[in-house]
């Protein structure tokens, strides 16, 4: 179990190193310089600065290093700690990615602590009796909201909630300090979203072992019904939902941009977005090493987690 | 001499002969041969072109519904799936002998929905351009779809290709194409198409390079384990025994026998690269203006639109992207259900 940890952690740190070193080259290009400088100053200055202004703002910014160079620097300050200054908002790119995160954080934090109860309540109901009507609703619902993609359900219930009842504010870009409703939106789109696709997967499991020898035998024993499902089926029925839930993770750091563009949230997702369209290298190369990071450690996690939960499967 | 024992095959009735394998590939080919030029390179054909280049595929589409329709039957959701994807089918192939008026026209900004103006009656609206939303959208899918169909298909090509080699040939090739895989598999989706089309520059052609990128390694892990799988049964070593070169053992042996599977997560692969391209182009790093898609109509409204009276220019587009997705999803799971049964 120790050696699989390691080498699965050595394996992330590699393909950390890997990227960032892509990331590096392709936004070292003349074309990126350019969209910065054209971001900062604007377009029509840029095309008024004759070259040799344009090689001194370039030395201003540190963009003239050989990009060996830059690298080395940078990934010397990462090991210190230190992720650079952005470029357009004029901030050391560790405290700002650190608010971000925290945001993008909590909407994870309440995503989940929804989700995860919902999904598998009606995943178990579902699976408990297959082709029972409420096996059938619960199937059909899930399949509707997972159709629905973030965007399209983040404006029903825009349109629905905020525009039409004016229960809860449109948007949570929260000018006026923080607000807790504002958050209600955009929590509600996500969870709605993945909640159809954990569920069905709950279903699927806890129908697969619904099936199985062991549960004919303890309902055969005489055992009372509710037993059998707390105490016999659940146990294995719930393995394979918890990687999938894990898994999500990963998924959440995609499904947030959507969201959090929309919803105009200021978060991790947004970031992102917004430097890879200004350009802000910095910015972006923290931001991908995070996600990088996330998702990586939730395939360890969720990997490692199955192991120990199965008993059936042990490393040798 | 009878027709048999001269090798010709005796002439099946017709509704028996649209549904051999060779009419329906020639079906679907003359359906998406027409539409994809007609979104791709409409540009460069000459008008007489551009108004007959379409006409041929109508009653392609119209066919192969009913030959869908006729094979699933059993399955009242894959009928009902392939009934929504058809319909936006048909929507793209006809939107030019429809009685729409230009999706680019601006006639009346923000007339309501069912509003009479300017002599033209807004069945769902103008937006905020005085476009007329009905029109806009029913265009819009074109694209969607083109784009969709076409970044799918070349991210299977691909996928399908490297998880063949991988499962076929093993070894090093294997050791290879699975540290790639694992390494693009790394970042989240998302993240991907922004570096990628941030890098590339926003275009059809080049979200069409972002899906591959993204979709590609999870499809070559699934070619590869129905590889793995298929490659110990007795035909491939019979095929091997004759000598047969490995990439027409690859081609013609193995990807056939493992198409069920491959099926069903093409028709969900569907939906997500919809998802995308409607989320990418909102995100403003897809489909460019003014030509209409539902991601650049939500793009350009979730601004101008955040008012209850003006809502339908947000819903119209979600509604249709979301009604075309759960065609695909329905699609695959009542396909997925029916290679279950037997």
């Amino acid at each position: 179990m120790l050696k699989l940890l390691g080498t699965r952690l050595l394996q992330m740190i590699l393909i950390m190193g890997i990227i960032s070193l892509i990331l590096f080259a392709i936004f070292d290009s003349e074309k990126f310089k350019k969209q910065i400088a054209v971001n900062e100053l604007g377009g029509f200055a840029v095309s008024a600065l004759s070259d040799q202004d344009y090689q001194v703002w370039l030395e201003k910014k540190g963009l003239n290093v050989p990009f060996y160079q830059r690298y080395l620097n940078w990934a010397g300050g990462v090991a210190r700690g230190d992720f650079g200054k952005s470029f357009e908002k004029n901030e050391p790119v560790g405290s700002l990615l650190a608010a971000r995160l925290l945001h993008t954080g909590l909407l994870a934090f309440w995503v989940f602590a929804l989700m995860i109860p919902l999904s598998l309540t009606f995943g178990i109901i579902a699976g408990m009796k297959e082709g029972s009507a409420q096996d059938r609703l619960t199937s059909f619902v899930a399949v509707v909201t997972t159709s629905l993609p973030e965007i399209a359900t983040a404006i029903i219930l825009t349109v629905v909630f905020a525009l039409g009842l004016h229960w809860l504010p449109p948007n949570a870009a929260m000018v006026n300090g923080w607000e807790w409703q504002a958050l209600v939106l955009p929590v509600l789109t996500l969870v709605l979203y993945d909640f159809g696709y954990v569920a069905r997967m709950t279903r699927a499991s806890m129908a697969e072992v619904m099936h199985s020898q062991y549960i004919r035998t303890a309902v055969l024993k005489g055992l009372p019904y509710r037993r059998v499902i707390l105490r016999h089926a659940l146990r294995n029925a719930l393995i394979a939902p918890f990687t999938i839930i894990v898994l999500q993770l990963n998924w959440l750091l995609s499904g947030v941009v959507v969201v959090e563009v929309f919803f105009q949230y200021a978060g991790f997702g947004k970031l992102l977005l917004d430097a890879a369209l200004y350009g802000d290298i910095y910015v972006i190369q923290a931001a991908t090493l995070v996600a990088v990071f996330v998702a990586v450690l939730s395939q360890i996690i969720s990997d490692v987690g199955y192991t120990f939960l199965n008993p059936r499967i042990r490393f040798a | 001499m009878t027709a048999l024992e001269i090798g010709v095959k005796p002439a099946l009735p017709l509704h028996l002969r649209v549904r051999q394998p060779d009419c329906l590939i020639a079906l679907i080919l003359l359906t998406w041969i027409p539409l994809t030029f007609y979104v791709m390179f409409g540009f460069y054909l000459s008008d007489t072109v551009r108004n007959f280049v379409l006409l041929p595929a109508i009653p392609a589409t119209v066919a192969l519904y009913i030959v869908a329709v006729v094979s699933w039957r059993e399955s009242p959701v894959a009928v009902i799936g392939a009934t929504l994807v058809f319909f936006w089918i048909f929507v793209a192939v006809a939107a030019p002998y429809l009685p729409l008026i230009d999706p680019n026209k601006p006639i009346a900004p923000f007339a309501e929905v069912g509003a009479l103006k300017k002599d033209h009656w807004f069945l769902l609206g103008a937006d905020f351009k005085g476009r007329d939303m009905l029109s806009r959208d029913l265009w819009g899918c074109q694209r969607v779809l083109v784009w969709g169909i076409t970044a799918t298909l070349v991210a299977y090509a691909i996928g399908a290709f490297f998880g063949l080699i991988a499962g076929y040939l093993g070894g090093w090739w294997d050791q290879a194409i699975s540290l790639v895989c694992n390494i693009i598999l790394s970042f989240p989706v998302m993240v991907l198409f922004i570096l990628i089309l941030n890098y590339l520059g926003p275009s059809g052609f080049n979200i069409v390079i972002a899906v591959t990128f993204a979709s590609a390694p999870a499809i070559m892990r699934i070619v590869r384990g129905l590889t793995l799988d298929t490659k110990t049964r007795d035909y491939i070593f019979a095929a091997q025994t004759r000598g047969e070169h490995p990439l027409r053992i690859m081609i013609f042996e193995l990807l056939p026998n493992a198409r069920g599977p491959i099926i069903v997560d093409a028709c969900l692969r569907l939906g997500y690269t919809t998802v995308a391209i409607t989320t990418l182009t909102f995100l403003g790093l897809g489909l460019q203006p003014p030509d209409p898609d539902w991601g650049l109509m939500i793009k350009e409204s979730a601004k101008v639109a955040m008012v209850w009276r003006f809502s339908y220019m947000l819903l119209v587009p979600a509604l249709s992207v979301s009604s075309l997705i759960l065609g695909f999803n329905l699609l695959a799971d009542g396909l997925r259900e029916m290679s279950m049964r037997d």
